[in-house]
């Protein structure tokens, strides 16, 4: 079938268009070229006067794994305030703070996003994360797995196993847990916590391992380079929370000698110790950093008011935040010599300093940032907020009179202490499209995705012109999703289900001479038993596979 | 014949995956690291293969047929057992949500012990591989642990080697509340378990005062139901002074009324004694049967653990109201839909309703259900996926054999589709 949408203004940055009017062609679920055959077309959407952009992605939203389970059983009256009724084509739900798989992927849907990716997938947790992203329906889904925390590659870096030896691990564990990227959190941290440290700087060592974060950066930085990962690895750094950890954050920079590292929720990671309260913004200095180190990208975790629930591998962190809960329970585990995870909700009120000025914080490094091919909108879901208030987000970004209006709503000395104001910035649509696609598809490496040239696969969000931005973004008119029509005037009309994006760099297979006689040992499951086979992810005839190419490579 | 190693157990909830089975046809054999709860998990015979309408042998599409009929137009089914696997539970849930069923897990009566004091307060736990390498202490609160899991010691304690331990055999278990059944928990070098008992009842109290002494709170009394209270002290002294000392309790064991408070006040010992500079976890077993399953599936699928009901056409969540047994007594159901895919003794409660039974090939019943159609075992039967009792591990069940017996997923599919 041969659909035209006819007639929209397209914001396609990967193409370097901004805003042409155009026609787009669909066919068998790719964007094509004009017939030139004077074939008929089968369909056509009128959008002239109508926004066109890829499909949006998010590159880092907690949809999958264990905490998120927590998450959900741990709050049910957050549950009761948001149900969803079932409908003659979608299954019934739970929304807000951590919405039900279902209701996830409906909800991103009907924003506008066609894939999602979940940044901290525990190894020995990966199952349960593509089970969940097996359940969340119409986007695409993808992971990056956790290590740095894992006791394996922390005895390899003791006995000071060669660099080829741990990339061979990097590689074997993507393999095995299928992902599409390599995730750190509070490097070694999380290990250090069960052995009773409650904090660990970027150059202070393991007690056990004597390995310090910066190594372990550098290390798994290093891997992910030479392995030719084209998602850099990604960095949830040291002292997270913490006021003066911008001086953390700049020496990780730092720290990496060069290589490409991508600093995620990078708004938690950037406050200074200035002012009454001991706590300011350090975001200038962020953003500085970002515009002259162009081997580093980041996300921003922007926080935004209301409650919500914080769910992090990083339970060193996590632990020392729990007396901040609210409502007043939490979750800490130590898991599988692999990792941990921390539950701990949370409800950023405007009218407390430190979350205004989180807030505000935020907002500074978005806008201080100059080169949207390197920053990401993300809210850190569902930590800093949840993901279904990104369109309001969009419009802090776009509209400034809008965003010095909620500024003159939050706590006064938090105003005090932010630039914000006198920042006159205001994103374009084509800035927009560029973090939300180009730039999110570039950065995670998806082939043919977030670009609307003939080709690339018609994932295709087509919203109504519209001052308020909020509005504009919360509802598109139209959502294509590999071609078909699953979201119309914000709603669902179909349900399908994406494919799974993922890389497959090679390895030595004696990697596993050292690894079985370790799992036979040590840990509750068998070298075999571990790893995940394609079949787990097909076999029910929903779910796919799509590999992508490495670096260099083809 | 085909030997099959490494095989996985859905039955024990530890996850045990070192099994050796012998296939020969249908017959299963347990040829190395069976125990008392899987050997005969896996060697149960098949003895049912033909679905049954009305005590009636059928085809299986007549069986979905009928089961989709007695649910059509019902107001206020019932689907309970809910033991299955991960697909399982994927297809009881749909079609719980088209029917507007109510979903009971067959366990969830001692997870919601668990599940309050999680639900209220929140807790700091561990996994087994944590366990097995970092665990120097090792309590144990009213559960007679080698009867839950006969190889527990075995396998997570007197191992041969831990990571962070320079001797296991040097660990230290101690018993508080029930003594241990047997002798696994005595250490390789002979050393025996430490066991305070006590009744099940008087828990409460013992748990209150370790709590007040891990607390530094002061306590008036010397003994608390015939244990001294400096026995409870030297608990709490060695909690403070282990590296990692880590709480195990079965939620199943503590069966008197407002146990979830006791499971509560475990988890606030554990912590307290973090809050005051060492590190401890709590361990909650559980995972028999698919509960843990049932739980986790239900948890992403709805945002709720698995004791729900859809009759308004979303996921309400009620601990207390929906249970399937109380609204079977009280007249509040018209169908029961039962599945239970591990255990051919876990027969449906009695009622006069129209009773639905997706089960394993040989259950034997007091009442012939309506419908019964016998499904394969996940993970003898066909590959599926099972939680462990940590709840962070979900096992891959393998395939052993061919019996041709559909899958509980395959025929709930079947059933919503009909319906």
């Amino acid at each position: 079938m041969l659909t035209k949408l006819t007639g929209g203004t397209v914001y396609d940055p990967a193409s370097g268009i901004a805003g042409q009017q155009q026609d787009l062609y669909i066919q068998d679920g790719r964007i094509v070229d004009a017939p030139k055959d004077g074939r008929p077309v089968d369909q056509e959407y009128d959008l002239r006067g109508k926004v066109v952009m890829s499909g949006a992605i998010d590159m880092h939203t907690h949809i999958g794994g264990g905490k998120g389970n927590i998450a959900r059983t741990l709050l049910p009256e957050d549950h009761r305030l948001d149900p969803v009724h079932r409908t003659s084509i979608t299954r019934s739900g739970n929304g807000h703070a951590m919405p039900s798989s279902f209701v996830a992927g409906y909800r991103y849907a009907e924003m506008g996003y066609t894939a999602c990716f979940e940044p901290a997938v525990l190894p020995i947790n990966a199952r349960q994360a593509h089970m969940e992203m097996g359940d969340t329906p119409i986007v695409d889904k993808g992971g990056y797995v956790m290590l740095g925390s894992d006791d394996f590659l922390l005895r390899m870096l003791t006995a000071k196993k060669d660099q080829k030896a741990v990339n061979d691990y990097v590689a074997w564990t993507l393999n095995a847990a299928k992902g599409i990227g390599i995730k750190v959190v509070n490097a070694g941290g999380i290990n250090a916590f069960k052995f009773n440290q409650r904090k660990l700087d970027l150059d202070e060592q393991n007690s056990h391992y004597a390995v310090t974060p910066r190594q372990i950066l550098q290390t798994l930085a290093r891997a992910v380079q030479e392995l030719g990962i084209t998602h850099p690895l990604h960095v949830h750094g040291c002292n997270l929370g913490v006021p003066g950890n911008v001086d953390t954050t700049l020496n990780t920079i730092q720290g990496v000698e060069g290589l490409p590292m991508h600093l995620t929720h990078i708004q938690f990671h950037s406050y200074g110790t200035e002012g009454d309260f001991k706590f300011s913004s350090g975001a200038a200095q962020i953003a500085e950093a970002i515009n002259s180190n162009k081997n580093i990208t980041a996300d921003v975790g922007q926080i935004l008011f209301g409650q919500t629930v914080t769910a992090s591998g990083d339970n060193m962190r996590q632990h020392a935040n729990h007396r901040f809960a609210s409502p007043n329970k939490w979750v800490c585990m130590d898991i599988e010599c692999d990792a941990g995870c921390g539950v701990v909700p949370f409800k950023y009120k405007d009218q407390n300093f430190v979350n205004a000025l989180q807030w505000a914080i935020g907002l500074e490094i978005f806008l201080l940032v100059e080169d949207p091919w390197r920053i990401f909108l993300t809210t850190d879901h569902p930590n800093g907020a949840p993901f279904t208030s990104y369109p309001h987000l969009i419009r802090l970004l776009m509209d400034r009179s809008f965003r010095n209006d909620m500024l003159a709503t939050i706590h006064p000395e938090a105003q005090k202490m932010t630039t914000l104001a006198s920042i006159e910035r205001e994103y374009t649509l084509n800035e927009i499209a560029i973090m939300t696609r180009a730039g999110a598809a570039r950065i995670i490496g998806l082939k043919d995705r977030g670009a609307l040239a003939p080709g690339n696969f018609a994932d295709i969000t087509v919203y109504t012109e519209n001052p308020d931005r909020q509005a504009m973004f919360t509802k598109p008119d139209y959502v294509f999703k590999d071609g078909e029509l699953v979201v119309k005037d914000g709603e669902v009309v179909k349900v399908t289900w994406g494919t799974t994006h993922i890389v497959k760099p090679e390895y030595d297979l004696a990697i596993e001479k050292d690894l079985k006689p370790y799992f036979d040992k040590y840990l509750t499951m068998k070298l075999g038993n571990f790893k995940i086979s394609d079949d787990e992810i097909t076999e029910d005839g929903r779910g796919s596979l799509t590999a992508h190419p490495l670096r260099g490579a083809a | 014949m085909t030997e099959i190693t490494e095989v996985p157990s859905p039955f024990c909830g530890i996850g045990t995956d070192d099994l050796s089975v012998k296939v020969d046809g249908l017959a299963v054999t347990v040829t190395a690291n069976g125990c008392a709860v899987n050997t005969p998990g896996f060697e149960q015979p098949i003895t049912d293969t033909a679905p049954r309408v009305g005590g009636l042998a059928v085809d299986l599409d007549t069986a979905v047929a009928k089961a989709a009929e007695l649910l059509r137009g019902t107001q206020q089914p019932v689907i309970a057992g809910c033991a299955t696997d991960v697909n399982g539970m994927r297809g009881l849930l749909a079609l719980a949500d088209k029917a507007g069923a109510v979903v009971d897990n067959i366990n969830f009566p001692a997870a919601r012990r668990n599940l309050l004091a999680l639900q209220d307060s929140g807790w700091m736990n561990t996994t087994l591989a944590e366990v097995k390498n970092r665990c120097d202490l090792l309590l144990i609160v009213g559960t007679d642990l080698e009867g839950f899991a006969p190889r527990f010691f075995e396998r997570y304690l007197w191992t041969e080697e831990a990571m962070f331990l320079d001797n296991t055999a040097n660990r230290e278990v101690i018993y508080l509340g029930k003594s241990p059944s047997g002798t696994a928990s005595t250490s390789p070098a002979g050393k025996t378990a430490m066991s305070l008992t006590c009744a099940d009842a008087d828990l409460p109290d013992v748990i209150a005062v370790l709590s007040a002494l891990v607390k530094k709170q002061p306590v008036q009394t010397q003994h608390v139901a015939g244990i001294a209270v400096a026995e409870l002290q030297a608990i709490a002294d060695k909690l403070r002074n282990a590296k990692y000392g880590v709480i195990l309790w079965g939620a199943a064991a503590l069966a008197y009324d407002h146990a979830e408070l006791t499971v509560q006040a475990i988890c606030n010992i554990v912590k307290d004694i973090n809050l005051q500079g060492t590190r401890c976890s709590g361990f909650p077993l559980g995972g028999r049967e698919g509960d843990q399953t049932a739980n986790q599936v239900c948890g992403w699928t709805t945002g709720y653990p698995a004791r729900l009901n859809f009759a308004r056409g979303y996921p309400e969540y009620d601990p207390f109201l929906y249970d399937s047994q109380a609204m079977l007594c009280n007249g509040e159901a018209d169908a029961l839909v039962w599945v239970h895919a591990f255990n051919s003794n876990a027969k449906p409660p009695e009622t006069e309703l129209p009773i639905i039974v997706v089960g394993r090939s040989g259950m034997a019943f007091d009442k012939e259900p309506d419908v019964f159609i016998p499904v394969g075992t996940p993970g003898i039967d066909h590959a599926g996926h099972a939680y462990r009792l940590d709840n962070v591990v979900a096992i891959r069940l393998k395939k052993l054999r061919d019996s041709g017996l559909p899958s509980t997923a395959e025929v709930l599919h079947a059933i919503e589709q009909a319906l």
